[in-house]
């Protein structure tokens, strides 16, 4: 379901195989152990790029996984532990002592399309794949951690709105212009993880203190932190 | 050090000399006191302060060298350019920064910390050094990136690749006003700007009092400002 391997300086995160790859409790822990490895080996010019096979990057949480409980209240409790879980994702992804970049291969919805903003960029491919808040469509109530993460992100109320209220299924193109993303200029899933390659690159050679970029980073998102229990360790004085 | 001049109605301080302009005790206290000059004016509700610098440099930032040898300086420059920069928040006229040199990491948050950033595009750039140098990012400097730089992408990039940000640059990311062909320039341009306001007219207290409210935020992080704010509201005789 998903792997992560070493490319030089670069840790590539792949979610496997041609399904929705949706987040069961089981991907959102085998997600979680992998960047825990990713950190584990992180040295200088380390670089996490988080890519997919086939039509999806991903679609969400496994909602059928939740219906199968057989009972409301049942479907509501996974649904629940889905949502749970998987904030320690976005939160390591804060952590992470290294840039992190997502390839979307396909179509990004819902905490599938929030595994991509949890990233410090985010490349598209302009000719497929859709970016695609559902929960106002299905009815889910969005969680916290999720809107926080919007906010930190996405910087203009218009932006904002087209993502988490209008239902819209947002485009490359589209996506750029409201700084949903970062570039959708490729023509094929190649071009997105080639592009993403070189910008990898091109932050590993720079050869950056990890701890000091996550720092930074984290200090860049202080509502979301605070939200997710991840502690922005900026100093108040200075180490000169 | 720093010089002060008065043209009509417009403050020009200027931080002098051919060096970096680091940011040490000495030329704090010297820009505090011009500062507190300028305030305690008679005409300084109708007057416009404009920062400008001699040479290569606006200012490279804090005197690490300094702080090397004495680590307690490095925490007496911090609290004096948070003071400063409290002070230009709460002074009763508009403020310019003239940018005709090189502003790195404590000199670019001094740069920003004025209502508008005017800068030569021929040389010089916006620098926050701190992930190259391995420097820690004061917490209330991020107050300060986060009230002045709106996209996240930028702040994104600013803060996360340590961007060498030129005038034209800086002016596509809505962190400098506008960009000008030469230092001399620049401060022309700061001058009619300055013009300008001052013919406008206006109560300088009101102004002050009302940049206090916006940059509230930074305040509470720079001198710990009361959240509550009431003590700083006063009856200014609106003519509502």
């Amino acid at each position: 379901m998903c792997t992560l391997e070493k490319r030089g300086d670069l840790f590539l995160l792949t979610l496997t195989g041609d399904g929705e790859h949706r987040f069961h409790p089981d991907t959102i822990a085998t997600i979680l152990s992998l960047l825990d490895q990713a950190k584990s080996q992180s040295k200088r010019g380390s670089v996490l790029i988080t890519t997919g096979h086939g039509k999806f990057f991903s679609n969400g949480f496994d909602l059928a996984w939740a219906q199968t409980a057989g009972s409301k209240t049942g479907a509501a409790n996974r649904l629940h532990q889905m949502v749970e879980s998987f904030k320690p994702v976005v939160a390591a992804l804060l952590d992470l002592p290294m840039p992190t970049i997502a390839a979307l291969n396909g179509h990004a919805a819902a905490a599938g399309l929030i595994l991509a903003l949890s990233h410090d960029y985010v490349f598209m491919r302009k000719d497929r794949g859709v970016l695609y808040m559902s929960e106002v469509d299905i009815g889910l109530s969005m969680p916290e951690y999720f809107s926080a993460l919007v906010r930190a992100k996405i910087g203009t109320s218009a932006a904002r709105r087209e993502l988490l209220l209008s239902g819209k299924k947002i485009r490359g193109e589209e996506a750029v212009g409201l700084g949903i993303v970062d570039t959708a200029a490729y023509d094929s899933a190649e071009g997105v993880v080639e592009a993403t390659v070189r910008l990898g690159e091109k932050l590993a050679g720079k050869k950056w203190s990890g701890e000091v970029y996550a720092s930074i980073r984290k200090s860049l998102y202080p509502e979301l932190c605070g939200i997710l229990g991840v502690e922005a360790r900026v100093f108040a004085t200075p180490k000169l | 050090m720093c010089s002060l001049e008065k043209r009509g109605r417009l403050f020009i301080l200027k931080l002098t000399g051919d060096g970096e302009h680091r940011l040490n005790p000495t030329l704090l206290d010297s820009i505090r006191s011009t500062i507190n000059k300028i305030r305690s004016d008679q005409s300084s509700s109708q007057s416009v302060l404009i920062t400008t610098s001699d040479g290569k440099f606006f200012s490279n930032g804090y005197d690490l060298a300094l702080a090397e040898t004495n680590p307690s300086l490095s925490v007496l420059m911090d609290v004096k350019l948070r003071s400063l920069v409290a002070d230009l928040i709460s002074l009763p006229m508009p403020t310019i920064a003239a940018v005709t040199g090189h502003a790195s990491a404590a000199g670019c948050i001094l740069a920003m910390s004025h209502d508008y950033v005017l800068m030569r595009s021929d040389r010089g750039f916006l620098y926050m050094s701190e992930l190259n140098i391995e420097l820690k990012v004061p917490a209330w400097f991020m107050a300060v990136i986060r009230a002045k730089i709106g996209s996240p992408a930028a702040r994104r990039d600013v803060m996360l690749t340590a961007a060498k940000v030129t005038a034209e640059k800086g002016v596509e990311m809505g962190i400098v006003d506008s960009a000008y062909g030469s230092a001399a320039e620049t401060v022309e341009a700061a001058v009619r700007l300055g013009e300008e306001i001052v013919m406008r007219g206006g109560d300088g207290h009101v102004y002050g009092k009302m940049r206090e409210t916006l940059f509230r935020e930074v305040l509470v992080h720079t001198i710990g400002f009361d959240e509550t704010g009431s003590s700083g509201v006063r009856n200014t005789g609106s003519k509502l």
